[in-house]
């Protein structure tokens, strides 16, 4: 079982930090993981992007041109990246930025309200941990508990109390899966 | 032993801190700006020195500085800051004078892209500056191997006295994978009586120089330093084979091109040829007699060297089949990664399927 994913979006979507939590969790499951992001001569208010693979077997390329899954957290990346997703693969969509439709009918779309949801909840930052709970959600290749289990560890003292926030923001991102 | 996430710059400067180098001088440049960036943050911590130089020329003659005083020390750069650095490789040469040099290859000539090549192989085996000298060069594939390799490479610099370089490339130093601490192979190191330490009066006093104006104790010294690269050969190759048995194409291809070979191999082995791959992982020493072994296989049809860049490598490749089997060519330069199915589509035409 092999992961291939590409997460992209705007810089500040939280798309890398999406990408370092997958490649991580795994990790942390035993898995084969490896995360590589897009580096380059970047515009502000460009889009950058991640190729993330989770797999049960060693890694040999960590470039991925053809994801099982594609997370669009905005419109260029969808553009840019539905035509690679394999056939029968994921399509995740950003539907608060996100008007359009998935075109291709060979692939599962799932459309997340990721910037709503987030405010809902008081915190638009948020909003990427929305999207990775659908991702999960959809994919079942991970736990949601080893996600929380980081969360712990990464958000304490003065900040522990994001940790609830996050974990509701994953279920809340999980309900958008039907 | 604990998986960490490492991003591969700072896996190479945590390694070069795991190893006790407690000094760095460097310039910062893309892909590799992580490794000076964390070693400024974690080097004052464990009393060390991290000094940002006014340039690359600076950096490398304050490395031969501090690797005169005999302690461990270490430079990173990419492509064209390593350019800058190659006079100062050649003294330290003649100087024999111990660091590590990390290139984290970009696209070139000249100031070309910021994106992964490895455009840098003559420059990194046969050297770009003057004079007959060696560096031993080991090239990771991934950040696990980078994070041993420059604990391996501080090693090497202090057992043969020489500058020793890792050859990584901007997709390695960019990219997070898995890494474990595990200990590296233990060395015998030699003490260091050549160092200026100070004599306190009790010694003659070290030079540490690298010229020799008279021919003779030149000559001398040249005969010296191309004994220990001899001796550097015998012991210091370093090579890897992946599923070489009964191969009809040989791969050659190292660093990150080697991860790509891999994965064009699973696509010709789903369509039924048998490919291997055979990475050298010092490109210096060349693992000439063992790429030759390979290749003499007979099930092996053709040999196909993979590059990102024009052909450099190909030259040692020749040099080990001394024409013994077909030679092909498959390289992108510039910054750009050909695909798995790239190169399995050329490897095929290759050997004529």
């Amino acid at each position: 079982m092999t992961n291939d994913i590409i997460i992209s979006g705007f810089g500040g979507q939280g798309v890398m930090a999406i990408g370092k939590t997958l490649t991580e969790a795994g990790m942390k499951e035993g898995k084969e993981v490896s995360w590589l992001p897009s580096y380059g001569p970047e515009m502000r208010g460009g889009t950058a992007n991640c190729c993330v693979v989770v797999s049960d077997e060693p890694i040999v390329s960590p470039i991925v041109l053809e994801p099982s899954e594609l997370i669009a957290m905005n419109l260029p990346s969808l553009i840019k990246f539905e035509p690679t997703v394999q056939k029968g693969g994921t399509i995740f969509v950003n539907s608060s930025v996100i008007s359009e439709k998935v075109t291709r009918t060979d692939v599962r779309a799932i459309y997340v309200d990721c910037i709503k949801t987030a405010e809902e909840l008081g915190n638009s930052k948020v909003a990427n941990m929305v999207m990775l709970g659908a991702y999960i959600e959809a994919m079942k290749n991970l736990s949601t508990d080893t996600i929380k289990e980081m969360l712990v560890h990464m958000f304490t003292g003065p900040k522990a109390k994001l940790v609830d926030l996050n974990i509701e923001a994953l279920k809340r991102g999980a309900a958008f899966v039907k | 032993m604990e998986k960490e996430l490492w991003k591969g710059n700072e896996a190479i400067a945590e390694a070069a801190i795991r190893a006790g180098c407690k000094y760095f001088f460097g310039y910062p440049i893309t892909p590799q700006t992580e490794v000076p960036e964390y070693l400024s943050l974690h080097l004052p911590e464990i009393g060390g020195c991290f000094l940002q130089a006014e340039s690359e020329v600076a950096a490398i003659n304050m490395v031969y500085g501090a690797g005169g005083c005999g302690v461990r020390v270490m430079t990173s750069s990419s492509s064209p800051g390593i350019s800058l650095k190659q006079e100062g490789i050649t003294y330290l040469c003649g100087a024999e004078v111990p660091c590590v040099i990390i290139n984290v290859m970009r696209g070139g000539p000249g100031l070309g892209t910021i994106q992964p090549a490895q455009g840098d192989y003559f420059q990194a085996t046969r050297g770009g500056g003057n004079g007959d000298y060696r560096t031993p060069v080991l090239a990771p594939a991934n950040v696990q191997e980078a994070a041993d390799f420059v604990r391996m490479a501080f090693d090497i610099a202090d057992i043969y006295r020489n500058p020793v370089m890792v050859l990584a490339d901007g997709m390695i130093g960019q990219m997070m994978e898995a890494v474990e601490w595990h200990d590296i192979e233990k060395r015998e190191l030699p003490a260091k009586p050549w160092a200026t330490t100070g004599t306190q009066n009790k010694r003659e006093h070290n030079v540490i120089n690298s010229l020799y104006i008279q021919p003779e104790p030149c000559a001398e010294h040249n005969e010296k330093l191309d004994k220990k690269y001899k001796l550097i050969e015998e012991k210091e190759v370093r090579f890897e084979e992946v599923d070489t048995d009964d191969c009809e194409i040989l791969f050659v291809a190292y660093g990150t091109m080697s991860r790509v070979c891999r994965a064009a191999m699973k696509l010709l082995n789903d369509e039924g040829i048998k490919a291997g791959l055979f990475r050298p992982v010092t490109v210096w020493p060349f693992p000439y007699a063992q790429l030759r072994n390979a290749a003499e296989r007979k099930s092996v049809k053709g040999i196909v060297d993979v590059e990102l860049s024009m052909g450099q490598m190909i030259d040692d490749v020749k040099i080990a089949l001394e024409g013994c089997k077909p030679i092909s060519f498959i390289g992108r330069a510039g910054g750009i990664v050909p695909t798995p199915r790239e190169v399995a589509d050329a490897a095929k035409k290759a050997i004529g399927r």
